[in-house]
């Protein structure tokens, strides 16, 4: 597993992939942190972790659209199917390997924080009240979990439908759809007036769920929601290789 | 070393390999020969994991590989196809990246030199796949089935795509590895086995058809009755000559010409040798023959010998199928290998075959 896993995390780099992503990614959130925070003068980060979710849609099939379709139509999952790993180890590795680039650019872009905190600095120095100046720490860490763990489902669904097919394009064109399904569920349900309609959509939405992370509360049941999504679609993963040994 | 059981494999309503057994003692060198489609990778894909089997099983050093998968394929060094690589890696990287796949725990520095040594890969060590020749393409393929040393080496049609000079190394290359291997290979080329085999399997749509040592298969190879004759003379003449015999079912010349030659293709009633009387009939008629050879049969030629024989057989399983009885299993294996005596006997006195390459 850990050779799968090594592998694919060089393959991020030896092919464009992993520097369009992590640049692109880079890049559009630095931006998004100076048109939600500098310019609207604000300490709130909540609007840019909410627009980041939005990028996801596009960033993450890039990560996951090669995963097995690109091993299946070269054949080179032979390989993996006949050596000394089980499949469950050899789909793990692939996730790691996506959830690992992706975390680390998540990270990387805290960098965009650095600014905030320095005009904290220089307004406290001139600052008399009492009055709380910026960044609130516990919305940042909130919103840094559930973002890498809507992370970690999405990355989940793309694996998937990565296994489904040999052409990358067709898994990342229909993991761009499910995604923005997904996440632009929760906004329809807001406009909805049929209250069961607004709670089945709520339900369904991925994003309901962020809601108490960008307040700064750990919400226990969301952070069991997307691990299970994750192992949902993992374990879904497994089955299709399963499946199309026997078929 | 291998036991294969009862194999079935069905994709949808297809009966891809449809009741295979065989038996493979180590240190034996394997082919499996027959025809496109015909099972042979399906057989050798289930044998190294990758599919499951319908019905049957298969076991490696007497452990089933539905049960113990990993312990399977940790015996199994494969080359399936098409070499499943890397385009994107060195030669290097990608064998190493093997290496740590498999969990060998051998010197890795060390046991990899020795491999690229083997099979002569030490000169490309460094450069990416996707920059390498069709040959050298398969070679990486070897060394990653290498890998870990395995006592079972399973090769999918390891020389197609090659030229003459990379398919006579890698001919070699098989036979030196089976002094310490179990090995497998697949082909559709007759002289491919012939060259590298201890023992040959054939497999006709999902069955096998033939399981003999390579030296009998040898002498059905040379049990024919084509040959192909050159002769000093007016074409048209000789022909209509030819075609008159009795014993002679179909003449055709040649466009090739040797000198004053021509070169005719001859094919006489089955089981009689005109060569003694031909050269007497043209040497009376004062034209020389200053050339003739027998045309060994090719993989098609030996398939119609040995299937045809068993279509009774074919008959038989069907009505077996639904529930009426029919010859068994073993009856029919009777039959192929009635032929392959009978042919074998009635044609001692004939040259032994040599491979038209």
């Amino acid at each position: 597993m850990f050779a799968i896993f090594k592998k694919e995390l060089r393959a991020y780099f030896t092919t464009p992939i992993g520097f369009v992503y992590s640049g692109v990614f880079l890049a559009v959130a630095a931006l998004i942190c100076a048109f939600t925070t500098l310019q609207q003068a604000s300490y709130n980060t909540s609007t840019y972790f909410q627009y980041l979710l939005f990028t996801f849609i596009v960033l993450i099939p890039l990560l996951t659209m090669r995963l097995f379709a690109e091993e299946r139509k070269t054949r080179t999952e032979q390989l993996l199917l006949t050596a000394p790993v089980t499949i469950t180890g050899m789909v793990l590795g692939k996730y790691f390997a996506a959830l690992t680039l992706f975390a680390a650019t998540v990270l990387a872009s805290c960098l965009n924080f650095v600014p905030l905190l320095g005009y904290t600095i220089s307004e406290q120095a001139v600052s008399t009240s009492d009055t709380h100046i910026g960044p609130v720490g516990g919305q940042l860490v909130g919103c840094l979990l559930g973002v890498l763990l809507i992370g970690a489902a999405f990355i989940a669904i793309g694996l998937f439908i990565s296994s489904l097919t040999e052409n990358q394009l067709a898994s990342a064109v229909i993991t761009i759809g499910v995604l923005a399904v997904l996440i632009f569920i929760g906004i329809v349900a807001g406009q909805v007036n049929s209250s069961v309609v607004r709670a089945v959509l709520g339900w369904i939405s991925v994003l309901s769920r962020y809601d108490n992370f960008s307040l700064g509360l750990f919400d226990f049941s969301a952070l069991l929601y997307y691990v299970s999504i994750s192992g949902v679609f993992i374990f879904l993963t497994v089955r299709v290789y399963e499946k199309r040994r026997w078929g | 070393m291998i036991k294969i059981d009862h194999l079935v494999k069905n994709y949808g309503a297809n009966r891809a390999v449809d009741d295979i057994s065989f038996e493979v003692a180590p240190g034996e060198i394997v082919g499996l020969l027959g025809p496109n489609g015909a099972g042979k990778s399906t057989t050798m894909n289930i044998l190294a994991g990758y599919l499951s089997s319908t019905s049957g099983r298969v076991l490696v050093d007497g452990l089933n590989v539905l049960d113990q998968p990993l312990e399977v394929k940790r015996r199994i060094g494969y080359l399936p196809e098409q070499p499943p690589l890397y385009l994107d890696m060195t030669v290097e990287e990608y064998l190493i990246f093997v290496y740590n796949l498999k969990g060998c725990t051998l010197n890795r520095t060390k046991h990899l030199q020795e491999i690229c040594e083997v099979v002569k890969l030490t000169d490309v060590y460094k450069r990416l796949i996707k920059n390498l020749s069709k040959g050298f393409r398969q070679r990486v393929g070897i060394a990653q089935a290498l890998i870990g040393n395995p006592p079972v080496i399973i090769f999918d049609e390891p020389t197609v795509g090659l030229d003459p000079k990379q398919i006579i190394e890698i001919r070699n290359l098989i036979r030196t590895l089976g002094r310490d291997h179990t090995v497998i290979l697949s082909t559709h080329i007759l002289q491919e086995v012939q060259a590298v085999c201890d023992r040959i399997i054939i497999i006709n749509k999902g069955r096998v058809v033939a399981d003999e040592l390579t030296e009998n298969i040898n002498r059905v190879g040379a049990s024919c009755n084509r040959y192909q004759a050159k002769i000093c003379g007016p074409q048209r003449e000789v022909l209509s000559m030819l075609r008159d015999r009795s014993d002679v079912v179909f003449a055709e010349a040649l466009s090739a010409r040797d000198g004053e030659a021509y070169v005719y293709h001859i094919e006489s009633t089955k089981g009689i040798d005109i060569r003694k009387s031909l050269f007497y009939a043209l040497s009376a008629k004062g034209w020389p023959l200053i050339g003739l050879e027998t045309l060994g049969m090719n993989l098609e030629d030996i398939f119609i010998t040995v299937v045809d024989k068993t279509d009774d057989a074919a008959e038989g399983r069907k009505q077996r199928r639904t529930g009426k009885k029919g010859p068994s299993r073993s009856a029919e294996k009777d039959i192929a290998q009635s032929i392959l005596d009978a042919t074998a006997a009635k044609q001692e006195s004939i040259a032994p075959y040599e491979g038209d390459e």
